[in-house]
């Protein structure tokens, strides 16, 4: 009992001593940061071309700490918390959203940014979907969501939503592990919003998303990348920025928005409340936004920049003109993006998903 | 005489008293790691289990989530699929085991090393190389069709989590259970011999029953991690067989929810903990009887 309460002390002193270096760094940092001209960055994982991080540097003399992220829900619990200050990070379009409604975002002031006048003011407007008077995000990517299809595997060309609800390709379907593109993709099919919420609606799109897991070869997100490009199926979900890369490694791959609609979705930087360089982010906010650094992104990354100077820099005519890269208005005007439904309804979704995937 | 025995007798007990001390230092940065990396986040899981997200009170409504279908229902395949897999480890590594004690001791170690180099490339590693091995176009379909035999569609199904469940874990069970058949005395074995047992009667009399500690030491190897992966259901099974690991890992990264997460992960340390004591109890009822 004696040795018990002897490990349980030093378990609490060395809890309360971590605790205590822990908090302490992190003002050691922030009081660094603040005066000598340093930038938290938070963007996910591999987008961006790490020599702009360089080039930053260079031109502006401000240091850059450099961290990432795989997934929106993986960054916000990270800024909400508060316990890392981060100057300026890239969440998606609903978790702007969010994190608006929430108050943790600072108002953009777009003195310090004037390279805005590159974005495409159509993609301005639609970032007022989520951000009404774009004052907190500038979009950096953005991109659809639809079916890549293998030509030799199916007998026609794939325009719908419905391919992937249909018996004669069971088992060569690939659907999207990801709670809101899964029901995006059948509430669009049946004609609904897909911020649908009205509870019929979704359980309407519950059941045709559970008559369908019979037919799912896997659920997947990064990898049908690779099982596409091996030709493990005819038909995958699939972000277009990703299909670019595919169609490179096999020809065969077709990638459509299907004319039911589809969900078209925005990457942009925010500046979060606590932020200790305000100025700095705004900088770095600019400098992404100039065309050559966009364009240097883009050819990296190969998601579709909103950037237009950045587009007419672009040397190769195929890309350029990619319908992939850059739908054309018809595409994008029966596109939408995804809006944040509060708590209680994202619970919802996750419950009716986890209905469909544990049958 | 006698001071010089008082002499001795205290310079023995201050040495005690040094070894004592030196123990104590000596076993203090176990005792830290033990408190950091085992007992505070043991208490951590069990406070985030046992409280409310909203306002941090005490609640029981976290573990009540297991009785929820969808979860119960991961729960039963993840122990179904652990204990098939459980027993084919144990099927497949009781006769190596008895194999290799067989062998030379020069011989049987060159196997053992064997079984354990896979051991050192990352098991993430090797999950993802059956994954491409078991594909529809993998490599064991294209030899397959190549030799005109049909071809085999395992991936994204139970029976591919349980073969990666067997491949990943079999060498846990391999080497305790050997390493208690080596320990047995070859004079033990003739002396059955000796008495008129035949060979299954000293392999369920005499070997089985004092090779039990490592039988039982690599069930729970085996069965435990089984129990909670969630790595080798979402590479093999294509998220298409969901495991009560899946269900918590979810809690944790997508819907953000760290008390669920942790009320779900107390209620499957419990299991562990129920098939532990049941398999120690058993242990000990063994030993009692392979003593008379």
């Amino acid at each position: 009992m004696k040795k018990f309460l002897a490990s349980v002390c030093t378990a609490v002193l060395c809890a309360s001593l971590l605790s205590g270096c822990g908090s302490g760094s992190n003002n050691n940092d922030t009081q660094e940061g603040s005066g000598s001209g340093t930038v938290y960055v938070y963007n996910w994982g591999e987008y961006i071309d790490e020599n702009v991080i360089d080039m930053f540097e260079e031109e502006t003399g401000i240091k850059v700490v450099y961290s990432e992220f795989e997934q929106n829900e993986d960054m916000y619990p990270v800024i909400e918390a508060g316990a890392v200050q981060y100057d300026v990070v890239c969440p998606s379009d609903y978790m702007v959203q969010k994190m608006i409604q929430n108050d943790l975002l600072a108002e953009l002031n777009y003195d310090n940014i004037p390279n805005i006048t590159n974005i495409d003011s159509s993609y301005l407007k639609s970032a007022e979907d989520f951000d009404p008077g774009n004052q907190y995000c500038v979009p950096y990517c953005w991109g659809t969501v639809g079916i890549l299809y293998n030509t030799t595997m199916v007998d026609e060309p794939i325009d719908s939503w419905g391919a992937l609800f249909d018996e004669k390709y069971s088992g060569d379907i690939l659907m999207i592990e990801s709670v809101r593109d899964a029901f995006g993709i059948a509430l669009t099919y049946l004609g609904y919003s897909l911020n649908s919420t009205d509870e019929t609606e979704i359980d309407e799109a519950t059941e045709l998303l559970r008559s369908q897991y019979p037919l799912v070869q896997a659920y997947v997100v990064d990898q049908v990348r690779d099982k596409m490009i091996g030709g493990e199926a005819a038909l995958g979900v699939i972000y277009s920025g990703e299909a670019i890369y595919t169609q490179r490694e096999n020809p065969d791959l077709e990638y459509v928005v299907p004319k039911e609609g589809s969900n078209v979705w925005i990457d942009g930087w925010v500046i979060p409340k606590n932020c200790q360089n305000k100025e700095n982010a705004e900088a770095w906010i600019n400098l992404m936004c100039r065309e050559d650094i966009a364009l240097m992104n883009f050819e990296y990354i190969t998601y579709s920049t909103p950037n237009k100077a950045a587009r007419e820099l672009i040397e190769e005519p195929d890309i350029k003109n990619s319908t992939v890269a850059f739908p054309s208005q018809e595409v994008l005007d029966r596109c939408r993006t995804y809006q944040y439904l509060g708590e209680e309804l994202e619970n919802l979704y996750i419950e009716k998903w986890n209905e469909v995937k544990f049958q | 005489m006698s001071r010089d025995k008082k002499v001795e007798k205290k310079l023995k007990e201050e040495l005690q008293g040094k070894k004592k001390r030196n123990n104590a230092l000596l076993a203090s940065p176990y005792i830290i790691w033990m408190a950091i990396f085992i007992i505070v986040p043991l208490f951590m899981i069990a406070y985030y289990g046992l409280t409310d997200k909203e306002n941090g009170s005490f609640t029981l409504a976290n573990i009540k989530l297991i009785l929820d279908p969808v979860n119960l229902k991961a729960l039963w395949l993840s122990i179904r699929l652990s204990v098939i897999s459980t027993l084919i480890c144990l099927l497949l590594a009781y006769p190596i085991a008895m194999i290799l004690r067989s062998l030379n001791m020069k011989r049987s170690s060159f196997i053992v090393f064997i079984f354990i180099l896979p051991m050192w490339m990352n098991f993430l590693l090797r999950t993802i190389a059956w994954q491409n091995i078991l594909e529809r176009n993998g490599i064991l379909n294209t030899i397959l069709s190549f030799l005109h035999l049909p071809t085999l569609n395992i991936i994204n199904t139970s029976a591919a989590i349980i073969l990666g469940m067997v491949y990943n874990y079999l060498p846990f069970m391999i080497l305790p259970i050997y390493n208690v058949l080596i320990k047995i005395d070859n004079n033990v074995i003739n002396a059955a011999r000796d008495l008129g047992a035949n060979g299954l009667q000293t392999l369920l009399k005499i070997t089985l029953p004092l090779s039990l500690p490592g039988v039982i030491s690599g069930i729970t190897m085996v069965f435990v991690p089984s129990l909670t992966t969630f790595v080798i259901s979402n590479i093999l099974g294509g998220n298409k067989v969901v495991l009560i690991g899946n269900v918590i890992e979810q809690q944790f990264k997508v819907v953000n929810n760290r008390n669920a997460g942790a009320g779900l992960s107390l209620v499957l340390m419990v299991f562990v903990l129920a098939s532990m004591a049941l398999l120690s109890k058993y242990d000990k009822e063994a030993e009692g009887k392979s003593i008379w």
